[in-house]
């Protein structure tokens, strides 16, 4: 079915499917930022419990997931197509003087996807399978992810893999929402420059707030005993 | 100037093709590059050799033949200009220069630099046109246009069909191509009335033709001789997006591209 789509309707919905992820990001990072809170992670276990509970959000994990899995799969079969588009390359290799991250949008994406499978299976799954600790606040039982977090971090190479993967991921973002837009047919000469100045305070928010997480408890963090 | 040329030769389109090196000397900072193509050609056929073949006819930037990639650059190291305005003194002496033809699986190599780009022709004879009817001449300020679309789609209509955007781009796209297509016409009330039909066929052959797909890293803009802006890719999609949300039940022109 991807592959009857005409060419813009696809880039339609990548761009469509790539601007709901970075919405669902953000929510994401809000989230996870409550871990750095220093009361041995209530807040942040109870918004966590919240967002394995509440109805609707359960409801949303359909909508995320299947964007993602639109994403990745409209992603896969445009850049197969750009491939065969040009089936004999260049001996010197073509100079642009566009945003060097657009042109590796396939390769950052792929390795993105592939520790996504990491981090699912070190937490998502870790959660959902019930193999986690738990903890009691107030008389209710609730999942301990903020000691799950903590033990992961204290890692070094499993904090170093976390940063390497979400600076993939701010490079992804730097192509990401000015693209999404202008797939859309989005683009003015009056606020075209202010969206690229959006786009990119966007991805560096994003990788930043992230980020924070592992280096903060990786130098300034104990494990709770 | 002493210069080193390593050209891509091919006799035929279906012959294999190799890059060849020739050492060219004395040539004129002041020469364009077709001049000194045109002085290599002469000392090759003065040897006996087969001259290197290359598009070119007005010389003056304006027909779009001149199909050569440049050191990694469709029209070589200048902005804005097409090779046949591509001066020599963007040069420096004793330079390696790589010369390749587009590079695309919709333009087909037919020999050394020159490619067929039917492709082209293809998609404008799918919609690149406005339909007038005959009759009286109809008068010239009987249909006001605003200023501004008139210079938005003079600034279209610049397009010469060069081919530079696809053979930038690192899809091979020609979205640049049919987006002023799309844009020329669509910005004007003449243009109006076969709008939704033009972009649907114009995007359907494109696809037909293999071209590759749009990722808006703007290689495109930042080579063509014309200086055509990704505005005019956002219009196509735009148009795109309105043709087929917008169209009446029964009336969604279908083609190779299907939706």
């Amino acid at each position: 079915m991807a592959l009857k789509y005409s060419s813009i309707t696809k880039k339609v919905i990548m761009s469509l499917a790539g601007l709901f992820l970075i919405a669902f990001l953000f929510v994401h990072m809000t989230v996870n930022l409550l871990v750095l809170i220093n009361d041995n992670g209530e807040t942040f276990n109870k918004a966590a419990h919240f967002m394995v509970s509440n109805p609707i959000i359960q409801f949303m994990q359909i909508f995320l997931f299947g964007g993602f899995i639109i994403h990745i799969i409209m992603g896969i079969v445009l850049q197969i197509q750009n491939w065969k588009a040009r089936p004999k390359r260049y001996k010197v290799a073509p100079y642009s003087e566009m945003s060097p991250f657009s042109k590796f949008m396939i390769h950052t994406g792929m390795l993105i996807f592939l520790v996504l499978i990491y981090h699912l299976y070190n937490f998502f799954f870790q959660a959902k399978t019930g193999n986690i600790e738990h903890v009691v606040y107030n008389g209710t039982e609730y999942e301990d992810m903020a000691k799950l977090v903590l033990v992961k971090f204290r890692q070094l190479p499993h904090t170093i893999i976390y940063i390497i993967w979400l600076l993939l991921l701010g490079f992804h973002l730097d192509h990401a929402f000015h693209s999404g837009l202008q797939s859309l047919g989005f683009n003015h000469n009056k606020y075209t420059p202010t969206v690229f100045i959006i786009s990119r305070i966007i991805a560096i928010v994003l990788t930043v707030g992230f980020i924070t997480i592992p280096v903060v408890i990786y130098f300034y963090r104990q494990l709770p005993v | 100037m002493d210069l080193t040329l390593k050209i891509w030769r091919q006799p035929n389109a279906s012959s294999k093709g190799k890059f060849v090196t020739y050492k060219i000397k004395d040539i004129s900072p002041g020469s364009s590059f077709l001049e000194m193509m045109d002085e290599l050609n002469e000392s090759l056929v003065t040897k006996g050799d087969e001259p290197v073949a290359f598009d070119h006819d007005c010389r003056e930037g304006i027909c779009g033949t001149c199909s050569m990639f440049i050191n990694g650059r469709p029209h070589g190291p200048d902005t804005g200009v097409t090779t046949c305005q591509l001066h020599m003194r963007k040069f420096k002496d004793g330079d390696t220069i790589v010369i390749e033809p587009w590079r695309a699986r919709a333009f087909p190599v037919l020999k050394d630099l020159i490619v067929d780009r039917t492709a082209f022709d293809k998609i404008v004879q799918a919609g690149g046109y406005v339909s007038v009817n005959t009759g009286g001449v109809p008068d010239g300020n009987a249909i006001p246009i605003p200023k501004v679309d008139a210079e938005l789609a003079m600034d279209a209509a610049a397009c010469i069909s060069c081919g530079a955007c696809v053979a930038a781009c690192k899809n091979a796209s020609a979205m640049l191509f049919v987006g002023a297509f799309v844009s020329k016409f669509a910005l004007l009330p003449q243009g109006r009335i076969e709008a939704h039909e033009r972009v649907q066929k114009m995007v359907a052959e494109m696809d037909r033709q293999g071209f590759g797909n749009c990722t808006n890293t703007g290689a495109c803009e930042a080579e063509c001789p014309k200086l055509i802006t990704l505005e005019n890719i956002a219009r196509l999609n735009r148009e795109f997006l309105a043709a087929k949300l917008g169209a009446r039940k029964g009336e969604n022109v279908r083609g190779g591209g299907g939706i």
